[in-house]
């Protein structure tokens, strides 16, 4: 029987722990240091919010581990050597392994700011994050974060649950337009403000001002303006968590370097899931993809590889989603922030301002590339199926009903979407939804 | 805005006060007269000596009069059961009426004045506090701070609330002359409906019970108000109630017809083939209660197994049935505290099937014992151990006290969930043969958990949901409230064809990947 080790108790470790489980009768050890049973991540706003108790996120019961024989150890791995196969952990422990798994997400970036240590200075990514943030925020009225990203949005409606005014402090042009293309960031920016945070667009942070007992006072931004707050919350992205691995042989780059099937440069170690950095191209996705989505594939291709039916790591077509306060997104295929020379868009935006959807196809062969939906929930399956059966444009908007897949009585938008592209498009062959 | 809340919250306190403390505020006097009016001729002459010392005699308050009343009758009779005079001993309820006819005070004097001030206080109150939430929030999901607040989350509130509803139902069913004020505070309103009858415990509870439906309506309107499935669906329990449960079988008695709400149904309506109740139809004058006797058999003979395999069981459970309306709207604040765990749903198996097949028995044993015109079987008596032991049990305690009485602490579907016999057998239907299911959106689960946590039934939806594995439960009632608060849009209500219903447990994301079972 083979040891599997797995540093991580994230959706990627675990998937792969599970995953493994079904095929094999391997000894199986999760690591993690952050807690001592798994949860999701996803969910730490709505602790935080009073939606749900933090034992709420834990996706398996505290039974679970036992029963399936998946041992879980609580502590760090501070090296890993790779000579002697062993973990050296924080509390003196060492672990052997016959094959490894690094699924050791990421962390919050900081870039050097003046001040970012002070106290009440955060980011927002693990459940300490999360003490942190009741702690700091308590009793508090006025909060600064910084990056217009998932993370940042998430974090200002977490503070607004709390009657603290957020201001929010974003680099690009409208609200995550690095990422959504004008017309949705700025429905979104729109959307921020009418919850009265104040939002500064193409504002960065200079600097953290001290209140001269080592806890933040107040920001300075680019435009030279200061603003008192009491809780800076730092959204900048995040950066794979590698640091334990300087001297271990494993080699990195931003993240860890794999090829197509996971396994990094020593023959017995793998990486999962946010931690990653691939070595080779997938036509459109990044290279380091930190969503949830990715550890989870990745977990279940690498169990097939280790149980003996090596697998390649080749996601779908790439998909996403989030929430914007109320308004839901989706998203499928590829909607670049800047369209493509070689594409073509339609936009579409009901009245209400909190329904939008955003096709984009290839102009010469018609081919539909991707969308993004606001505020309408689509079907992942049909879209899957459109993107790779290289569906027209005018297929996907015929057949766009069948994609719907929002709630029983809701409204539905499908003729008015239709109508308005036959509108814009007066030359394209009518439209007949199916 | 905030401040027309708090007025609001302050009247509905106020109201709810003066509620609680009518019950002790009127005092008490069997007069002759009453006494002569309201017992039976033949039982006067023997009662007479033991009443002898209460009659003209004025009593400070319900709880001492009655108890006096009750005393004296159980004297008697157990003085008639030491000589054996097994026909002296009265079975009558004198209870009740007589505290009821013996009351005076500001409750008798002023009841309508007192009606209005309460429920119309009440009323106005909660609308306050309603109502504003349209102006201060936008429509969406906001659960913010359920968890910390002592109403939601099993704290101080929460257990007084717990304490005061379970109170409220030992008293309803076991001790109804305490609560006579109260009976007698909603006299004006069944005179309004009929105004030849009189009002009881079960017309106090009818009226309390749509009234919660009715004012925590208009709250689930106003919260669900960006969803049209939950509004249709709420105003649609509201409806039943109103209309079909409480004003129609009112009406009905008023032109001489049988008591009768029409969407009640065996085997939770487990009177329903009671001999009386039998009687009480088929030899009603007119067709119209023969209609009635053969309605119910239809409804869950036939009804139950299309209407399942069309729509799934919401359609009773949570559009239409009584008990899931006050869950759903009385209740939806409490969704979040149902048990999750394997174990309660191994728990809720058991416990649902045992009351299901106690009800069969129990039914099975009173129509036999009607039909052969016997009263027991297999030697025995049927009504000692098997009916009374259900009302008891199963009735009253069950479905009352523990069922609604513990939705501030085990959450709102307790007894949907691990009693309702009724709900055992749609749930059977909906697992075996049915077109519903809730669907899954591919690979987009988060796990997040928002699903699991407001799931009222307490299915782990999550553990369906992150597998990509559609949801087929028998317990489901189909409240829609998983999809409502899912963040990514990952769960969808659906009926479409029976084939492939259950779906195989598939994630889309990897090429060649797929979750085996
Ligand atoms: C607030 C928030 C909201 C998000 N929302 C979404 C969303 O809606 N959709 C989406 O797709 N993605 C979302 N994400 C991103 C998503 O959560 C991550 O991509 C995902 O959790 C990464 O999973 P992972 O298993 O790779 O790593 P992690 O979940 O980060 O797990 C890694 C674990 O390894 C532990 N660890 C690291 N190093 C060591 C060590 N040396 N020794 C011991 N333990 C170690 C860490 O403490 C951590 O517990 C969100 C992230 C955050 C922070």
């Amino acid at each position: 029987m083979s040891n599997i080790v797995i540093i991580g108790n994230g959706i990627a470790g675990v998937t792969v722990a599970r995953h493994i489980r079904k095929r094999s009768s391997d000894n199986i050890t999760i690591i993690s240091s952050e807690t001592e049973y798994f949860f999701s991540r996803t969910a730490l706003m709505y602790v935080y919010m009073g939606h749900m108790k933090f034992d709420n996120t834990k996706p398996y019961e505290d039974w679970f581990w036992k029963k399936n024989k998946i041992d879980l150890v609580y502590d760090h791995v501070n090296a890993v050597d790779t000579q002697n196969d062993t973990l050296l952990c924080r509390s003196g422990k060492k672990i052997t392994y016959d094959t490894l798994i690094l699924a050791t997400g990421s962390q919050p970036n900081k870039f050097g700011w003046p001040g970012q240590d002070l106290e009440g200075v955060q980011g927002l990514y693990s459940y300490q994050d999360l003490q942190l943030m009741e702690q700091n925020s308590k009793g508090i009225k006025k909060a600064v974060i910084v990056g217009g990203g998932l993370i940042g949005i998430e974090m200002a409606e977490m503070l607004l649950s709390r009657n603290i005014e957020v201001t929010f402090l974003v680099r690009e042009k409208e609200f995550w337009s690095n990422v959504l293309p004008v017309q949705e960031a700025k429905l979104i920016s729109d959307y921020v403000r009418s919850h009265h945070i104040d939002l500064k667009l193409e504002t960065e942070l200079l600097s953290i001002e001290d209140n001269g007992e080592g806890k933040v006072k107040s920001i300075i931004t680019s435009k030279n303006e200061s603003i008192d707050c009491q809780l800076v919350g730092l959204t900048v992205g995040v950066s794979p968590s590698i640091g334990f691995l300087k001297d271990s042989g494993i080699k990195t780059n931003r993240g860890i370097l794999v090829n197509e099937f996971l396994q990094t440069n020593i023959g017995n170690v793998y990486a999962i899931g946010d931690c990653v950095e691939r070595t080779y191209e997938l036509s459109g996705r990044r290279n380091i993809e930190q969503v949830w989505y990715t550890g989870r594939m990745m977990g279940e291709v690498v169990a097939q590889t280790i149980c003996g039916s090596p697998t390649r790591y080749e996601p779908g077509p790439w998909f996403n989603s989030a929430k914007f306060f109320d308004i839901e997104y989706q998203t499928y295929g590829n909607v670049g922030a800047q369209l493509n020379a070689n594409e073509s868009e339609f936009y579409w935006e009901h009245s209400s301002k909190k329904k939008a959807m955003h096709f984009i196809w290839d102009t010469a062969s018609q081919v539909f590339v991707g969308i993004n939906s606001f505020g309408i929930r689509l079907r992942h399956e049909k879209f899957d199926q459109w993107l790779r059966g290289k569906q027209s444009i005018s297929y996907v908007l015929e057949h766009l009903p069948e994609a719907n897949f929002d709630p029983e009585f809701s409204h539905k938008h499908e003729p008015e979407i239709t109508q308005a592209f036959e509108k814009q498009f007066p030359h394209s062959p009518s439209l007949s939804l199916k | 805005m905030q401040l027309i809340r708090i007025i609001g919250l302050n009247l509905f306190l106020a109201a709810l006060f003066l509620f609680l403390s009518l019950l002790f505020f009127s005092d008490y006097t069997l007069t002759k007269e009453i006494f002569q009016s309201k017992v039976k001729q033949e039982h006067q002459q023997r009662l007479l000596p033991a009443f002898e010392n209460i009659i003209d005699k004025t009593y400070p308050n319900t709880f001492v009069f009655a108890n006096e009343i009750k005393n004296s009758i159980e004297e008697h009779n157990s003085a008639a059961r030491n000589q054996q005079q097994w026909d002296q001993v009265i079975y009558d309820d004198y209870v009740g009426t007589l505290t009821k006819a013996s009351t005076q005070g500001i409750v008798v004097d002023y009841t309508l004045l007192l009606f209005l001030l309460i429920f119309g206080g009440g009323t106005l109150g909660a609308l306050l506090f309603i109502l504003p939430k349209i102006g201060i929030e936008v429509p969406g999901i906001k659960n913010n701070n359920i968890f910390h607040d002592a109403l939601n989350n099993r704290g101080w509130i929460g257990i007084l609330l717990g304490t005061l509803l379970i109170s409220f139902y030992i008293l309803l069913y076991f001790y109804d002359a305490y609560v006579t004020n109260w009976i007698i505070l909603v006299e004006p309103l069944k005179k309004l409906i009929n105004p030849n009858g009189d009002s009881s415990q079960w017309f106090l509870y009818g009226f309390l019970y749509t009234f919660a439906v009715i004012v925590m309506g208009i709250r689930m309107l106003i919260k669900y108000r960006h969803s049209n499935y939950q509004m249709v669906r709420t105003a649609s329990v509201m409806f039943f109630q109103l209309a079909i449960a409480f004003l129609l079988p009112e009406i009905l008695v008023r032109i001489n017809q049988p008591y009768f709400d029409f969407k009640n149904m065996w085997p939770l309506d487990y009177d329903f083939f009671d001999a009386w109740h039998i009687n009480m139809l088929t030899q009603s004058d007119g067709s119209v209660g023969l209609f009635m006797f053969v309605w119910g058999i239809t409804l869950f003979v036939v009804g139950v197994p299309v209407f399942v395999y069309f729509f799934g069981k919401r359609w009773y459970c949570s559009w239409v049935c009584g008990c899931g309306g006050l869950a759903e709207t009385a209740g939806d604040s409490f969704r979040q505290l149902s048990d999750k765990s394997l174990k309660a749903w191994k728990v809720e198996r058991w416990l649902i099937h045992a009351v299901l097949i106690f009800a069969v028995v129990m039914t099975g044993a009173v129509l036999y014992n009607f039909i052969t015109g016997t009263n027991s079987i297999f030697g025995i008596d049927t009504y000692t151990y098997l009916r009374k032991p259900y009302g008891f049990f199963v009735g009253a305690i069950f479905s009352g006290v523990v069922g609604t009485g513990f939705y501030p602490l085990m959450g709102n579907r307790v007894w949907c969930r691990f009693g309702c016999p009724l709900a055992a057998y749609l749930g059977f239907v909906q697992r075996f043969k049915s077109r519903f299911r809730i669907t899954t959106n591919g690979g987009q689960c988060i796990s997040c958990g928002n699903c699991s946590t407001y799931c009222e039934m307490g299915i782990d939806v999550r553990w369906y949901a992150q597998r990509g594995q559609n949801i087929v439960r028998s317990s489901c009632v189909g409240c829609g409230v998983c999809s409502s608060v899912c963040p990514r849009g990952v769960l969808n209500l659906e009926v479409k064809e029976e084939e492939d219903r259950f779906g195989k447990p598939i994630l889309i994301g990897n090429n060649g990947i797929s979750l085996q079972k």
